[in-house]
């Protein structure tokens, strides 16, 4: 165990270090006797013997200090000796440590929250059994408008595409879906968000419930016994984490369902709002179970092993064309499409946490490049010092390692300070940000650490290699030299300082104009015309169980008696009801046929989005009409296959002829195609802010079409704030029905700003850490011009002295800080338009080019510079030229 | 009686294991050992043999103890250890390769 030993050793000389070194010199002592008493035995006198002893001997102290150089503590004893010198140096001008430290905390902070979110958002695996080898399979979408992409699958193609595929070791399906949860002991009701998942989702995922059991094959069928599958979110919310519910029953859109288990705590897919499962086939009619047109759910599979997911989606894709084939007059995809699961949860995250990172990863090399610049101004001001020292025998090595030393105490005290900023903004984003999947994950661990501590070092070395080589180079030693007069000596610095300088504005430049590109575009979504007023607007969903709501006679009754009750409320104007508002998604489309058109040669069938409305629903939200009528009052109960179109409908199927008294021809779930007679054309309504409009089909609320009658948002406009009615519509649908639970009680602003939401967040980040450059680089302005002045003082004075006049002087201070700023600013602008071009995906209604945020980030970067250059030029112009020459 | 020469490179180590070897000796006394036995050839550099005692402590070759000497001073005593004895004989029989390379290079060539 020789290991321990030297262990043992190294720790004794690490610990005990002054009595060991108080007995090596005991030791020294006692040769040096030994010789001087041989030496005396020999014949010499006393005084002779010692100075021959110690001549044989040589110097002590250095014979001293290379024994402890064997001690492999050395480095420590030089880096202690390092740390306390810096620290000595950083202590005595506390302005420039502060700034610096809180400048590198701002950068490394930053950067650790970020990356903690990217690494668990975008690199942890899911957390499923071996999640490489999950895919999802999708139809493959075309459309003439909107491209290629990915579409939802119909539950007929999933089984046939289990059955007769061999890629993959299983394929399970899962679809969203609500329910109203009854309340029980005094407990509201509420509507819950759930999904419907194939028996064998839970075992391709490698998910083991906490408590119960999983789905079987039988439970997972059309009418099948109801059985349900708690989240872990609900089951300690709701049942206080008791697991006696699992063998319970609970009512679902008052239906009872047997609790049957529950799932783990970790399992948060698709999110964590998920609060139920049921079996996939018990969300489906025995109609859309079998339909091949029905796209509404999710494919997961798993490949085998050595089998490529390029090979298993052909074999998929060959078996879809047949089903094409089969199925020639419905929409039935051609082929079908996959991607890494993984690819699939963060898909919409990626591209702003990456530009966010990139925001982050800029702003810290400018905090590095502020730091490296200060150093270079500090070590500028201890120029006589360096040189005395390097006179003196400093090595230019250790020179550079004591500057260094400085730079690290820096970046290692920001760097602390960074990780308590970090601890904090870090969950405070993870909690807020609202689009961000796998939040849960998001956690500051031994990695992140491990990276933060990359980043001390690294920053370290960014910020203090350049100033110290320089510090230290040739030039800096001929200082002494120098006549205070000359500044021969500093001119590669300034050089250095401006060039740095440069870099610096051209990194702000490209931040600031990627921020205000997504700011503006982020503005644009939120002014975005929905087609409607949407002022003073509040809308509330609420959802009618069909067991109860069974008739359409019930389901009206209901509809009708609310609305009258609403319109009735003091404050409220009017009222009407809709099945999605403006901007509150895409909820659901449907392909159709003009029977008056030839039968297209394409195999692309045209379809819209499907929308129900009440006749009032039109004026209530100030829709236009355009040409003919809305529904009477008599045809909104009646099913007169009467529809409005709406005007891009119009526009793009009947470009050239009146769509009024034609027909479109919808199957939905009824045995024959049926024919809607259009009888009015209204405006263009947005049905997401991001998304370009498309045509929209509106049929009658109240007509009893499948799908539209058993939920509805009521729109509610109010003379006053609509916030102040919210609960008195509440206590209406209350009293007409206490079990009904409504939900989505918003204004349409809020709408607005819910489906922003997540562009707002990431706009105010980047624009956030853009502002925050700025600031920095005006500091690094500030901080070079005010050394510069400081150097030519005398220069200055003598040129005042010759008759200089004060616009002059000002002219040539503004310049030389100002020709780093354009030169930087050229740059930057180049580096901008180019991440322009690649952030081009994120952005709405903006062009990567556009010529305002030119302008206003040019603007504001002058300012700012101005700002940062006058102080120090006012001070020039103070400059006495008397004053300046007496220094001399 | 020449000059006396400075160390074979290397050698030191092979030369210190080799002395306290017999019996645990005190600095100053190896270095007087190793000038004795090689009749006054070797001269053991002051300057290096302290190095070179706390790089083979440290390697856990040789172990220090503080003990009185004959005339009641107290001294540092080294002694080898196990791994030290160990890498005695790799240093003699690597010691003796190399001389033996030398010979023969200086004899036949």
């Amino acid at each position: 165990m020789r290991w321990i030993q030297r262990l043992r050793m190294a720790m004794l000389m690490l610990f005990r270090r002054s009595s060991e070194t108080a007995r090596l010199d005991q030791e020294m002592q006692f040769h040096l006797d030994q010789q001087i008493a041989e030496n005396i035995a020999a014949g010499m006198a006393a005084d002779q013997a010692r100075s021959a002893a110690l001549r044989t001997f040589g110097n002590p102290t250095l014979l001293h200090d290379q024994a402890r150089s064997t001690w492999s503590w050395s480095w420590l004893e030089k880096f202690t000796r390092d740390v306390r010198y810096g620290a000595r140096t950083l202590v005595r001008s506390p302005g420039f440590a502060i700034v610096a430290v809180l400048v590198m905390a701002l950068g490394i902070g930053a950067t650790t929250s970020l990356f903690t979110i990217v690494r668990a958002v975008l690199l942890k695996p899911l957390p499923f059994h071996d999640p490489n080898n999950l895919v999802m399979v999708y139809e493959h979408f075309h459309d003439n408008q909107l491209g290629d992409g990915f579409n939802v699958v119909a539950p007929g193609d999933f089984r046939d595409w289990r059955a007769h595929t061999n890629g993959y070791q299983d394929m399970a399906a899962w679809r969203e879906y609500g329910f109203n949860l009854a309340g029980e002991h005094a407990e509201l009701p509420e509507v819950v968000k759930a999904a419907g998942g194939s028996w064998n989702l839970f075992p391709l995922l490698g998910i083991q419930m906490a408590h119960g059991r999983s789905f079987t094959p039988e439970e997972d069928q059309v009418g099948a016994n109801h059985v349900v599958l708690l989240t872990w979110n609900i089951f300690q919310r709701r049942f206080a984490g008791d697991a006696s519910i699992v063998g319970k029953q609970v009512r679902l859109d008052s239906n009872p369902y047997t609790v049957i288990g529950v799932l783990p705590a970790s399992f948060t897919y698709p999110d964590s709002k998920t609060q139920v499962w049921v079996p996939y086939a018990q969300t489906l009619t025995a109609r859309q179970y079998d339909a091949h047109d029905n796209h509404q759910s999710l494919v997961i599979a798993r490949l085998k092993p050595g089998v490529t997911a390029t090979s298993a989606l052909a074999q998929v894709s060959a078996l879809q064309y047949q089903l094409h084939l089969a199925n020639a007059s419905k929409p039935v995809a051609e082929s079908a499409v996959s991607r890494p699961m993984i690819d699939d949860v963060v898909l919409d995250i990626k591209t702003p946490l990456t530009v966010l990172f990139c925001a982050v990863g800029c702003m810290l090399l400018i905090a590095c490049l502020n730091v490296s610049n200060l150093f270079v101004a500090r070590s500028a001001a201890r120029r006589k010092e360096i040189a005395v020292r390097g006179a003196l025998g400093g090595t230019r090595l250790t020179l550079i390692r004591e500057l260094m030393t400085e730079s690290l105490l820096i970046c290692t005290a920001g760097g602390v300070l960074g990780l308590a900023i970090s601890a904090l903004t870090t969950r405070w984003l993870a909690t807020h940000w609202d689009a961000l999947p796998r939040a849960e994950v998001v956690r500051m661990d031994v990695p992140v650490l491990a990276f933060s501590m990359g980043l001390v070092v690294l920053t370290a070395l960014l910020a203090g290699l350049l100033p110290a080589i320089s510090a230290t180079g040739k030039m800096a030693f001929g200082v002494l030299q120098e006549s205070s007069r000359s500044v021969g000596g500093s001119t590669s610095r300034a050089t250095m300082r401006k060039t740095l300088l440069a870099v610096e504005i051209a990194l702000t430049v490209i931040l600031l104009f990627s921020a205000a590109l997504l700011f503006k575009s982020f503005m644009h979504l939120r002014t975005t015309d929905l087609g409607c007023v949407t002022d003073r607007v509040l809308t509330i969903k609420y959802g009618l169980p069909e067991n109860q709501y069974n008739t359409r006679e019930k389901v009206v009754a209901f509809h009708e008696s609310l609305l009258e009750k609403v319109r009735r409320l003091p404050g409220v104007t009017s009222a009407a009801l809709v099945s999605t508002p403006p901007g509150g998604g895409y909820e659901g489309d449907d392909v159709f046929t003009i029977p008056e058109h030839p039968p297209a040669a394409s195999v692309l069938q045209d379809d819209a989005i499907y929308r129900s409305a009440d006749p009032e629903y039109f004026k209530v939200m100030q829709i236009p009409l355009i040409s003919g009528r809305v529904f009477t009052d008599q045809e909104r109960l009646t099913r007169d296959h009467y529809l409005v179109v709406s005007k891009k409908l119009a526009d793009q199927y009947f470009s050239s002829d009146n769509p009024i008294g034609r027909h479109i021809r919808v199957s939905w779930d009824t045995p024959e195609p049926e024919n809607y007679e259009i009888i009015g054309v209204v405006g263009d309504t947005v049905y997401d802010v991001a998304q370009p409009i498309k045509p929209t089909m509106y049929f009658p609320i109240l007509s009893g079409l499948p799908n539209q009658v058993s939920s509805a948002t009521i729109m509610v406009r109010t003379a006053g704030d609509p916030l102040l009615v919210s609960v008195p519509v509440q206590k209406q649908v209350a009293a007409l029905d206490p079990s009904l639970p409504v939900y989505d009680v918003l204004t349409m602003q809020q709408i607005l700003g819910k489906t922003t939401a997540s562009q707002s967040f990431s706009a105010t980040l980047t624009l956030a850490f853009a502002l925050l450059s700025l600031l920095l680089a005006a500091i690094g302005l500030y901080g070079v011009l005010s050394y510069l002045i400081s150097q030519r003082i005398t220069e200055i004075g003598i040129r005042v002295a010759l008759g200089a006049q004060r616009s002059q002087v000002l002219r040539l201070i503004l310049l030389d800080g100002l020709r780093p700023v354009f030169l930087g600013l050229l740059i930057g602008l180049a580096g901008g338009a180019v991440v322009g071009t690649l952030i081009r995906s994120i952005l709405f209604g903006t062009s990567p080019y556009d010529p305002v945020v030119f302008a206003a980030m040019i603007v504001s970067l002058l300012l700012t510079a101005v700002a940062a250059c006058a102080i120090p030029a006012l001070r020039a112009l103070k400059i006495d030229p008397m004053q300046a020459l007496r220094t001399e | 009686m020449g000059k006396p020469s400075d160390l074979v490179q290397g050698t030191l180590d092979l030369l210190i294991l080799k002395t306290i070897a017999l019996e645990p000796m005190h600095g100053w006394a190896i270095a007087k050992r190793i000038q004795q036995i090689s009749n006054e050839v070797l001269q053991v550099q002051q300057g290096s043999l302290y190095p070179a005692l706390h790089r083979l402590e440290q390697q856990a070759w040789i172990r220090a103890k503080w003990t009185e000497t004959e005339t009641g001073r107290q001294a540092k005593f080294y002694s080898l250890t196990a791994a030290g004895r160990a890498q005695l004989e790799r240093e003699k029989e690597s010691w003796s390769r190399l001389s033996n390379a030398i010979n023969l290079v200086v004899e036949n060539v």
